[in-house]
């Protein structure tokens, strides 16, 4: 019988892990690659560790001190090239070259990260030639396998993996046409859209989207062009543009598949938790991407660190889990995680995301009139995921959190 | 005049102004906002990754400081002359890269 058998070595696993073995609680930690680190191995750009590590590192550098301080930890056992078969409360079942095998365990946390949205989960039309794919799938191919995908790029959706791949196409010297936002601003950060976009003149074009994919059995062009305010394409501003690669940025859905007994949240498609970070499901916790897309790597792990240290809390019987209070999403606010707090003493973290652009403007967690938590601010914008310190000693209905008007 | 922040992902705007005393800077939340902010006004610099060539396959390196913006692609080119056996997380494989006193280090034992 072990504590805490985490899965998903990418950085949310790895953090959840150290956590968890910090407070003494056994923990393996299960891998399906041959290495720890995730997609991180795959991202050589820097920017990565600044408020983790106060040091700026690149994934693979950043990926390596996680690895480094996992295998610090004696009470943690690494089981590389391992598959999980099956979760359930207290029990995991794995599958490697050893065989099929039974683990018990007091608890879970669930670090399966995210997988990108693919042509099929837009509406894209056209035929589906070879040289169309995802921009995640563009990186490893570049980046992992040393091969171009292709030398006349579109990019369809400015998200951050899409222009850090405009970024790393230009620079092995691929052409990149031009990038297709269907929406008016982009979901990326604007620090990409300079360092990225803006410093290799690569045209990138708002409200427009890809009409049409053109090729028999390699990508040939696409037909592109303008769409109006309710996302239809305008059909008069139709042109076509030659290329021999189409990479799609258009943004990640939590990998919830292997546990669907979990309850999600409609808003983020992954899982609702508590301020514990546990699912619906006793003693699974989950944690990172798998629980809603994040921006940032540390973020990540600050979140997922939380989530070992709940889950070898509950191994040891140490959770109250008593008078469980509703925490939802108010006006202006798309979702909020956690979804449940318990009454009593001290506070938890908010995190959220804004439905649409505001600025010089308060955020407010609320319960019964009586203002639990608030924060002023600047500018915010949806791509950015913000926090709110939430001080629930007060609370004893729903908590609501909102923008003020 | 407004610059956008790449030294992290907070991506800072910073609102710069200049007066008898030369630019004043606001909106960033740490120095070095202010510092990418002096030398995007006077000379670009860019930290730069790319790939480099072993036997054993490809793996990543980076600029230990940011390169000057224009240099970008003449070092690329001479990073795309590297073919070594194998290479170690921290090593360096162009020291002093087109006299800039940037050097190029390996991101990924392969």
């Amino acid at each position: 019988m072990t504590d805490v058998i985490v899965i998903g070595g990418g950085p949310a696993g790895m953090a959840a892990a150290i956590e968890s073995a910090k407070n003494g609680a056994s923990t393996i930690l299960i891998e399906r690659n041959k290495e720890l680190g995730g997609i991180l191995n795959q991202c050589i750009h820097n920017g990565f560790g600044l408020h983790y590590f106060n040091e700026e590192l690149t994934g693979p550098e950043f990926a390596k001190r996680l690895e480094k301080e996992v295998k610090k930890y004696k009470n943690i056992t690494v089981l590389l090239n391992t598959f999980v078969v099956s979760i359930k409360s207290g029990e995991v079942v794995v599958q490697n070259q050893e065989g099929k095998k039974k683990l018990k365990t007091r608890s879970i946390v669930f670090a399966t990260g995210a997988r990108e949205k693919t042509p099929a989960s837009i509406t894209l039309t056209g035929t589906r030639p070879e040289g169309v794919l995802t921009a995640g799938v563009a990186q490893k191919m570049v980046n992992v396998y040393g091969r171009l995908p292709g030398k006349n790029v579109v990019i369809l959706g400015s998200g951050d993996i899409g222009l850090i791949m405009a970024r790393r196409l230009t620079y092995e010297r691929a052409k990149v046409k031009a990038i297709l936002e269907i929406n008016p601003a982009t979901s990326g950060l604007r620090r990409n859209i300079l360092q990225c976009v803006e410093d290799y003149n690569i045209p990138l074009f708002y409200k427009h989207t890809v009409f049409e994919v053109v090729g028999k059995d390699r990508i040939e062009g696409i037909y592109y062009g303008q769409v109006d305010s309710n996302y239809n394409p305008i059909l008069s501003t139709r042109k076509f543009l030659k290329c021999d690669c189409l990479i799609l940025s258009v943004g990640l859905v939590p990998e919830t598949d292997l546990l669907p007994e979990m309850k999600l949240m409609r808003a983020t498609s992954g899982g609702e938790v508590d301020e514990y970070l546990m699912t619906n499901i006793p003693g699974i916790f989950t944690c990172g991407n798998v629980l809603h897309i994040h921006d940032l790597v540390d973020n990540v792990c600050l979140e997922s660190a939380d989530a070992g240290k709940f889950a070898s809390l509950y191994a040891k019987g140490k959770l109250n889990t008593t008078q469980p209070i509703k925490v939802s999403a108010g006006q202006g606010v798309s979702y909020v995680v956690p979804a449940v707090a318990y009454a009593g003493e001290g506070k938890f973290t908010a995190k959220f995301r804004l439905k649409s652009k505001v600025t010089k403007t308060n955020v407010v967690a609320k319960s019964n009139g009586n203002v639990l938590g608030k924060k002023f601010l600047l500018a915010g914008v949806p791509g950015e995921m913000l926090t709110l310190e939430v001080d629930k000693s007060l609370a004893k209905d729903e908590i609501v959190l909102e923008v003020e008007t | 005049m407004k610059l956008t922040c790449i030294n992290c992902p907070m991506g800072c705007t910073i609102t710069v102004t200049k007066t008898k005393e030369g630019y004043k800077f606001s909106g960033n939340n740490c120095a070095r906002g202010e510092a990418f902010a002096r030398d995007e006004l006077t000379a670009p610099k860019r930290m730069v990754t790319a790939l480099i060539h072993t036997d054993r396959g490809v793996t990543s390196v980076k600029t230990d400081k940011p390169i000057d913006k224009k240099l970008i692609f003449k070092l690329l080119a001479e990073i795309d002359k590297i073919h070594l056996k194998n290479a170690k997380m921290g090593q360096i494989v162009i020291k002093n890269a087109l006299n800039t006193g940037v050097n190029v280090v390996v991101t990924k034992s392969i």
